[in-house]
């Protein structure tokens, strides 16, 4: 059995920061593993380490820098790494379609049993790749799934959904499928230091577009990024000062008068 | 059967329902739809897909509203039923703009649709701007910390409408009502629903009179004994911000934000939340914010009446004594 995992490599913007552009000025972006795909990999090892003879692949768009990021979930358990890239992508602004086409090709040449994916990314928050991803290869799917179990011939899956407002829905899909995986779906793992040591040795396989057998076609993307701002805020709070006994007075006072204490 | 042409140029809504009710994007996905009908012309046209359709359409008979499609094809939502008619339905109508919603059922969907159809997709819209009749798409980015505009480069395109962006259209409306139907190959659908849980104990917190609300600040599981009390003693009900109830600290069934619940308390009370853009999404229609946190430039503060910066483990102590009185004398 083989799984593939999208691993994405995600910016975040520091405390203070400056928009250059349509996008946050370099030096103030952090990268780290996106936090969804932490839970898919988890989800993705797991599987694997209840399985006979499974492996588990992950697959990343993103430039040399990313490496970083591939590193640690080859050091969660994840067998081996492609890493797509090259100047035609690193020139290209992705949008959803674009990824998928990066990402089907990949698929394509792995041939995995089982897609996990993040939900979404926490930087760009399209939530979109994985269902377009299966929808392309044929696959069946289910988005923001918290529970994941496979039946025993490998033909069906029962999953959890989780809907807004604390309801489940469960569903059944037959395989191969792409699910994408909902923070909580299980306690992602720390990678220990003889898994770092591991993912040292472990292949990254760098693929570019003619590798996949693509042209720069493919990653045309007709949804552009005009602008960026912070969004409005409208702070007019008013602020209790004092110590925290006066502080808490004034709460009270609050409270009362909105009469909601008591019952 | 067709569903007639009339809405070629114009735009096509596909609105979300779950267990019997419709949500609320839907009417916001209608005030979207309105907006982006003046920039790319044609009319507003929606699709109402399984469950009771018929009553569904009567409520969606809303200002600005040229028609409602209307499919009887299951109870509830399946992506591979959905997806198949939002085919057909795009076929026929061959709208400019296909609006789909931002719910979970809609990333269960609207991507895969987009994807068929070789639409370009933009998710996630809070905001639309139509000046000149060029569509530019506002949505939310690094955790929703900042804002970008889009432009789509091609029509037509799709669009998904993130839940609680747009006010909702209500003032009923005259539009037509047509059902239309669609093949669906029962034996060929890769996924069956096959029933609804709900999580933890059953508890209605959207319109509490207090809700006591606990996030990341709190540190550990065992301080939470600190904001039960308080609750205990206010008679307040207990919720938490998403990376507390991932911690499994506190029950699903009381999460605030990111797919949890919508609430509109009487007063939120705010202890140890940041304030993320998910999480405010939630909470910001409750009638009184008070929130502590020892962060000054936490942007809970931004949607909060009163402000306490301080150490909650501090204030929350003084707060439970000011009640224990309460309880004491009662």
């Amino acid at each position: 059995m083989k799984i593939l995992v999208t691993v994405k490599e995600v910016a975040s913007a520091a405390d203070d920061f400056e928009i250059e552009g349509t996008d946050i000025d370099e030096r103030y972006l952090e990268y780290d593993l996106n936090e969804w795909d932490d839970y898919a990999v988890e989800a993705g090892v797991r599987i694997a380490e209840a399985t006979d003879d499974a492996e588990v692949v992950s697959a990343t768009i993103g430039p040399e820098r990313a490496d970083e990021t591939v590193r640690m979930a080859l050091a969660k358990g994840v067998d081996r790494a492609v890493r797509v890239w090259d100047d035609d992508i690193a020139a290209a602004e992705l949008d959803v379609a674009a990824k998928t086409r990066l990402l089907a090709a990949v698929a394509a040449e792995e041939e995995p049993d089982l897609i996990l994916t993040g939900v979404q990314a926490s930087d760009d928050g399209y939530g979109a790749t994985g269902v377009s991803l299966a929808d392309e290869l044929g696959f069946g799917w289910a988005a923001v799934v918290n529970q994941l179990d496979l039946d025993d011939d490998l033909t069906t899956a029962s999953v959890h959904r989780e809907l807004e407002g604390g309801v489940e829905e469960l569903t059944e899909v037959d395989l191969p499928a792409v699910f994408t995986i909902q923070t909580g779906i299980n306690e992602p793992r720390y990678a220990s230091l003889r898994g770092i040591r591991q993912a040292q040795s472990k292949e990254i396989a760098v693929r570019g577009l003619a590798d996949l057998g693509l042209d720069a076609g493919a990653v045309d993307s007709p949804v552009r990024r005009t602008g960026m701002t912070e969004p409005e805020t409208q702070s007019d709070a008013t602020y209790f000062d004092g110590d925290a006994d006066e502080q808490a007075s004034r709460v009270a006072e609050v409270l009362r008068d909105r009469g909601v204490v008591g019952e | 059967m067709s569903a007639g042409a009339d809405a070629e140029g114009g735009v096509l809504a596909v609105v979300d329902h779950r267990r019997g009710e419709l949500r609320d994007v839907s009417f916001e996905m209608v005030t979207a739809g309105r907006s982006l009908v003046d920039a790319v012309g044609g009319e507003l046209h929606l699709a109402v897909v399984a469950g009771d359709v018929e009553r569904f359409a009567e409520m969606l008979d809303v200002e600005g509203v040229d028609a409602v499609h209307t499919v009887a094809d299951g109870e509830e939502f399946n992506h591979d039923v959905y997806a198949t008619t939002v085919e057909a339905l795009y076929a026929d109508l061959e709208p400019e703009v296909l609006v789909m919603p931002g719910s979970v059922n809609g990333l269960d969907y609207a991507p895969a649709v987009a994807n068929r159809l070789d639409l370009p997709l933009a998710s996630g819209a809070v905001a639309l701007s139509t000046d000149g009749g060029d569509v530019e798409v506002t949505r939310r980015i690094y955790r929703s910390k900042l804002e970008v505009t889009v432009a789509v480069e091609e029509t037509p395109f799709a669009l998904t409408v993130r839940d609680g962006a747009f006010p909702v259209t209500d003032n009923t409306g005259e539009a037509e009502i047509r059902p239309f139907e669609v093949a669906v190959d029962e034996s060929a659908l890769g996924s069956r629903v096959l029933g609804f849980e709900e999580v933890g104990e059953a508890i209605d917190v959207t319109y509490a009179d207090l809700l006591i609300a606990v996030g990341r600040g709190i540190g550990s599981e065992e301080n939470l004994e600190l904001v039960e009390r308080l609750a205990e003693v206010t008679g307040g009900t207990l919720v938490a911000s998403r990376p507390v109830v991932d911690s499994g600290w506190v029950e699903r069934s009381r999460q605030v934000g990111q797919s949890g619940q919508y609430v509109r308390p009487t007063v939120y009370l705010a202890v140890g939340i940041s304030g993320a853009a998910q999480h405010v999404g939630q909470m910001e229609n409750s009638e009184t914010v008070v929130a502590i946190d020892r962060d000054p430039s936490a942007p809970i503060f931004d949607v909060a009446d009163y402000g306490v910066v301080g150490d909650l483990f501090e204030v929350v102590p003084a707060l439970v004594e000011q009640f224990e009185g309460d309880e004491t004398d009662a």
